[in-house]
């Protein structure tokens, strides 16, 4: 489990997350949710050690992030921010064999070209994988991506908008193979959303958040509600059951 | 062809190249000029390794690949200290006499400054790599400034000997010096090894290098710290020769096209090797020294730069 205690962080003497406090179960998505300069994006580079916070402690299964050997850590958690530039040649392969760099250090042992196979073969990639990553698709180089983070074998994902410049095909498709890792492989994912859609179709759990502070925190069918939505946004939003999914309009609102 | 077999022959070339150096017309003179030779090919051999070395790292920790660590401001502390030593004390001055005293002093001056420069940088907490470079440019500028200032100043027989230290030169490198400079970087070079794996991951950028269990700000502060030393070390032995670095860094990416580092900088260093010596010999032998190699260096670095900046433009 990941416990955030207190987390606090400032630029200047502004504070961008202020004494925020949350628990991320294990086995489940979490989306994180809220209105741009909430503090979503901060609060987890703060989680997967981008950036220092300023005051309070996150946990990952009860030991201190500080704490924690770089390489460790490593193997316990991955983050996969929005833009991910590049100043070298890659194919895809070579990307993700990178994912292994924790547990072998640049030396692929005969297991993690086997890891490397498997991960490539989760996302769909194993045709394409000698290609180079700046001759693909917006979608396709998030695909590789987020193969790399599979053959990093963490317990816990975060992605930061993993659905960024994606179409509707190639956002469904990120987020059903998020849903396989977790319900597949017992793996816990942490994603910064900001279609309320997808996080309602696809997460457990929400985790809403405002002005750097968190503002709702529960199972999905609690904060999918219009007057949740209204407190989170200022808009109000009807919501629509179509099929199993509560589908927010939030387009004329 | 595999990386493998270009670096082997690259290694071979570099090696023909020193023997051809070093025999050719030898006429028997093993006792007088082939140690004379041996101790320049030796120092070209360590400019080559510590310019290429030093370059590839800084490229590769600023994700630029048309910069020299020269962007710091060193060659022209260098300038500014030898400027101001004849200024002051005169070219009899036992600073300037004593070469190996000169080298002491140029080393530690230029290691202790981009100690402090990077110790103010990094001080509140980690600014951005590019903020370094900017005060290194401002720095240099600065440092190139009053040298031109005190070079307009001097008496101009003392000028003769400030303008011998700008450019780069092979010729009466003092032995003892390539020997304690060879200690120096070869240890140096053993320390930083354990982190050249890392250098891999650093290509990927900071937040995918955090990610897969670098340390990403500790590591960039150390290999920032033995360019700094290289830097030193070849500049205050033969004079400012970085641009080379350059030409040298961005020759192996296009060679060897892949993102290993043992690769690259190995690559590199050969390259330099066999442009630093067969240089040489092209300019004492055929030119009869009627120019200098870094004349030639930068005349070629030059154009090289040119076209890469209109490939570069072309692939934006």
């Amino acid at each position: 489990m990941i416990q955030v205690r207190a987390l606090s962080k400032l630029y200047g003497k502004k504070p961008v997350v202020e004494d925020v406090t949350v628990d991320i179960q294990p086995r489940k998505i979490t989306s994180f949710i809220g209105p741009n300069g909430a503090g979503k994006s901060t609060l987890l580079s703060m989680v997967s050690r981008l950036l220092d916070s300023d005051t309070g402690e996150v946990l990952i299964d009860k030991f201190d992030v500080k704490k924690m050997k770089s390489n460790e850590f490593a193997k316990k958690v991955s983050i996969l921010k929005q833009s991910n530039y590049m100043n070298v040649r890659l194919t895809i392969r070579e990307l993700v064999s990178f994912g292994r760099f924790p547990y072998s250090k640049g030396r692929l042992t005969e297991e993690d070209e086997r890891i490397v196979d498997q991960s490539l073969d989760y996302m769909h990639l194993t045709e394409m994988q000698d290609s180079f990553l700046d001759e693909l698709s917006g979608g396709q180089r998030q695909r590789a991506f987020i193969a790399m983070v599979i053959a990093q074998d963490t317990e816990y994902i975060l992605l930061d908008e993993p659905l960024n410049n994606l179409d509707m095909k190639h956002s469904v498709q990120i987020m059903k193979i998020l849903r396989r890792l977790v319900d597949e492989l017992g793996k816990t994912v942490v994603i910064v959303l900001h279609d309320i859609n997808f996080a309602s179709v696809y997460s457990d759990r929400i985790v809403a958040m405002k002005d750097g502070k968190v503002v709702k925190d529960g199972p999905t069918e609690e904060i999918i509600q219009s007057d949740a939505l209204k407190e989170i946004y200022d808009m109000d939003i009807p919501i629509q059951e179509i099929g199993s999914c509560r589908i927010c309009v939030y387009f004329s609102s | 062809m595999r990386n493998s077999v270009k670096l082997l022959v690259l290694a071979f070339i570099a090696a023909g190249f020193c023997a051809i150096y070093l025999f050719h017309e030898l006429n028997g003179s093993f006792g007088y000029a082939l140690p004379k030779r041996t101790i320049k090919v030796l120092a070209m051999v360590l400019t080559g390794v510590t310019i290429a070395y030093a370059t590839v790292v800084f490229q590769t920790i600023t994700h630029n690949k048309i910069l020299t660590p020269s962007i710091m401001g060193l060659d022209s502390l260098y300038l500014l200290l030898q400027t101001l030593i004849i200024f002051f004390l005169g070219s009899g001055h036992m600073i300037m006499v004593n070469k190996q005293v000169n080298f002491l002093i140029s080393v530690v001056v230029m290691i202790v400054f981009a100690l402090l420069l990077y110790k103010f940088l990094f001080k509140n907490g980690n600014q951005p790599i590019y903020f370094l470079l900017l005060v290194g440019i401002i720095v240099g500028t600065f440092f190139s400034s009053i040298s031109t200032f005190f070079q307009v100043l001097i008496d101009p027989n003392e000028f003769q000997i400030v303008q011998d230290r700008m450019f780069a030169s092979f010729n009466n490198i003092n032995s003892d010096l390539v020997w304690l400079a060879i200690i120096i970087v070869s240890l140096v070079m053993i320390y930083a090894w354990r982190f050249l794996k890392y250098l891999d991951v650093l290509s990927l950028g900071r937040a995918t290098a955090i990610n897969l269990g670098v340390p990403y700000d500790s590591i960039v502060k150390k290999m920032l710290v033995i360019v700094a030393v290289f830097i030193s070390i070849s500049t205050a032995l033969v004079g400012p020769i970085t641009f080379f670095g350059l030409i040298v860094a961005n020759l192996s990416y296009q060679f060897f096209k892949t993102y290993k580092h043992t690769t690259l900088i190995t690559g590199a260093i050969f390259m330099s090797i066999i442009a630093l010596v067969g240089g040489q010999w092209v300019v004492e032998r055929i030119f009869t020294f009627s120019t200098t190699l870094s004349v030639i260096i930068n005349f070629i670095g030059g154009v090289y730069f040119i076209y890469l900046l209109l490939k570069e433009r072309k692939a934006a």
